[in-house]
């Protein structure tokens, strides 16, 4: 009885700390410090391994370059110079070596295959998971990582998963709630600091640091807020910033009690799978959402699947389509304290977020950016590939011509077709004289 | 890709893929991280499909060529080290290779005659031992689309099996070929390197 009773004690001071400093000061906004304190020492901790690794480990074999610079000795230059230099000549029997090398080349490395993997960090952060070519340095940095575990599974670990709990609950209580109501500023009100709460505690459950840029530029009420993928959490750094409606997909399971709670509250537009296809319906939808001014701003990704962060692939025209002002959005994730990509087709979600709560802290960046709108004469294809430069260049990415649903379907026969014009023009363009003189 | 531990000995067959390819160790295993990240169902195996879902291999004009020549003999699937085969003759030629290689063992897969082995297999498609005129406008057809009519690709199919045809056969055997391409620095063009 008495362990018991001890038990309880414990559990109940745990949860009256818990509700004190964590959940009291999300409801009002306020931060007590003490994921600055922890972030601190965590930066001081890491850069110390960092120094252990690179005293430990010879010259010769330093780390990997990290990805952007690839695997492979790549020539870059155009298909002219590659296929031998002049301009209008004919075709040659080595012409094939050209292409077959470009062949082999993508099959060693293609820029959009190493997108859909995490990023390689440049030196250890103390993960198991990250712990790619090190070798045993010294007892110290394996003492400091066996500390590390202990410290995020058995500390870390509960607390985050208490209050990720404790967060999902409020949610859909509060918004259950608050979706009673008739509908009225209160309830808007309420419905506000409902979503901005259960938000903000859940960001801390991810020992989530945001730093929040050019807040001046926040999307506005009937304006449409675009953003890149990495992950489901995406959408909680945006929103513990501001109210966003959602568009997206009826999922089941746990996504889908909060979805269908959150749309008594304030509407969102969630479609069934069978009518995401029907493109004229989507963009009915949304437009109708954005010109009600009262309706909050709608938040879309248009890659459609989550990229790896370290680039920006092809934004999908059709969110571009439906007018109104555009607000981009770049979000940029620091790997090096927990990375936060989905790889979707190598963890379902349940073990991602485990992943995400045993890492150290999940840091990113948000700038919010002028908006934009399409210019006359720009198509829609047009407009989304500017506003994916803005995005690109302002979040540090590389942008790629791809479709990031190219993990799942057939590329298009355009830009086959893009290589076969630009080796015609080659060996015809002057073929005909050529042949004359033969 | 998650944890990986950098232990070799994890590929199968490791070290005789080593031997037969004469790829390094890190080589080795970039291309085997390469091989299962392609693999996406982790199957052990590559098929087409795998490698046709390459963006860049897939609009590429001699892409489905190049997949052939991973599954030969009418194959559905490809291996780990029938994989590197194939990557091997890609590999550079290192002068150190050629001092050391012993005269009574098979040439390396990379050598000259193995690289213009495989540009040849690019064309030769029934696998006969020579480009037919056929054969060669298939490969043009390939690399033009439908960007040029049929008349003057017969005439640059014509004129280039006629200016390598030796025998007068009205084909380009191996040895036409080779010899045509003999003064074409081959080991270079036909060389990818593997940063470490």
């Amino acid at each position: 009885m008495e362990g018991a009773e001890l038990a309880g004690k414990i559990l109940s001071t745990w949860l009256t700390l818990v509700l004190g400093l964590i959940l009291l000061p999300s409801a009002f906004g306020v931060s007590l410090g003490i994921s600055e304190i922890y972030m601190k020492i965590l930066v001081k901790t890491l850069e110390w391994a960092t120094i252990r690794i690179e005293k430990g480990v010879p010259k010769e074999s330093v780390l990997k370059n990290s990805a952007p610079v690839g695997i492979i000795q790549r020539d870059e230059s155009p298909m002219e110079k590659g296929l031998s230099g002049l301009r209008g000549r004919d075709f040659e029997l080595s012409d094939v070596f050209y292409f077959s090398k470009k062949g082999l080349e993508a099959i060693v490395e293609d820029e959009v295959t190493q997108r859909f993997s995490s990023e390689e960090l440049v030196s250890w952060n103390l993960l198991t998971r990250t712990n790619v070519n090190f070798h045993y340095i010294s007892l110290r940095l394996t003492m400091v990582w066996g500390l590390g575990v202990i410290v995020r599974y058995c500390v870390l670990l509960p607390l985050r998963v208490a209050l990720a709990f404790i967060g999902i609950t409020l949610l859909v209580m509060g918004t259950t709630l608050v979706g009673q109501l008739p509908d009225s500023s209160l309830k808007n009100w309420l419905s506000e600091l409902v979503h901005l709460t259960c938000c903000r505690i859940c960001v801390r459950a991810l020992s989530g640091t945001i730093h929040y840029h050019n807040k001046q530029y926040r999307p506005q009420r009937g304006g449409i807020c675009v953003a890149n993928h990495t992950s489901p959490i995406d959408v909680l750094i945006l929103t513990t910033d501001g109210c966003y409606a959602m568009v997206g997909q009826v999922h089941g399971g746990l996504m889908g009690i909060i979805q269908r709670a959150m749309v008594k509250a304030c509407p969102h537009v969630w479609f069934e799978r069978s009518e995401m296809k029907d493109r004229h319906l989507v963009t009915k939808r949304l437009k109708e959402h954005i010109a009600d001014r009262k309706k909050l701003p709608i938040l879309i990704f248009p890659e459609g699947t989550c990229i790896n962060n370290t680039s920006v692939m092809m934004f999908k025209k059709g969110s571009f389509e439906i007018g109104g002002t555009i607000h981009p959005v770049a979000i940029k994730y620091n790997p090096q304290f927990g990375d936060a990509f989905w790889n979707s087709s190598k963890y379902n979600m349940v073990s991602y977020l485990l992943r995400i709560m045993t890492s150290w802290a999940i840091v990113c960046d948000v700038w919010y950016m002028p908006p934009m709108t399409r210019e006359e004469g720009e198509d829609a294809v047009q407009f989304a590939n500017r506003v994916r430069s803005a995005i690109a260049v302002q979040g540090g990415l590389t942008e790629l011509p791809w479709d990031g649903g190219l993990k799942r379907a057939k590329v298009k026969d355009t830009f086959r077709e893009e290589q076969q014009k630009n080796y015609s023009k080659m060996i015809v363009g002057n073929g005909s004289l050529n042949s004359e003189s033969d | 890709m998650g944890s990986r531990s950098s232990h070799a000995a994890r590929i199968p067959d490791g070290d005789s893929i080593r031997r037969e390819t004469g790829f390094s160790q890190a080589s080795l295993l970039r291309l085997y991280h390469r091989f299962r990240a392609l693999d996406r169902n982790k199957k052990g195996y590559l098929s087409r499909m795998d490698l046709q879902q390459i963006g860049a291999l897939a609009v590429n004009p001699l892409g489905d060529r190049i997949i052939d020549s991973f599954f030969p003999d009418g194959s559905l699937q490809v291996d780990f080290p029938g994989f590197v085969r194939v990557m091997a003759h890609f590999r550079p030629v290192d002068d150190e290779d050629a001092a050391l290689r012993d005269p009574k063992e098979p040439e390396p897969l990379n050598s000259r005659m193995n690289k213009l082995r495989f540009a040849f297999q690019l064309y030769d498609l029934d696998r006969d031992g020579k480009i037919s005129r056929l054969e060669m406008l298939q490969v043009l057809r390939l690399m033009v689309g439908v960007q040029v009519t049929e008349e003057q690709l017969e005439s640059i199919a014509d004129r280039t099996v006629q200016e390598a045809d030796e025998d007068g056969d009205g084909a380009v055997s191996f040895l036409e070929f080779a010899k045509s391409l003999e003064k074409m620095d081959v080991e270079r063009k036909m060389s990818i390197r593997i940063l470490k």
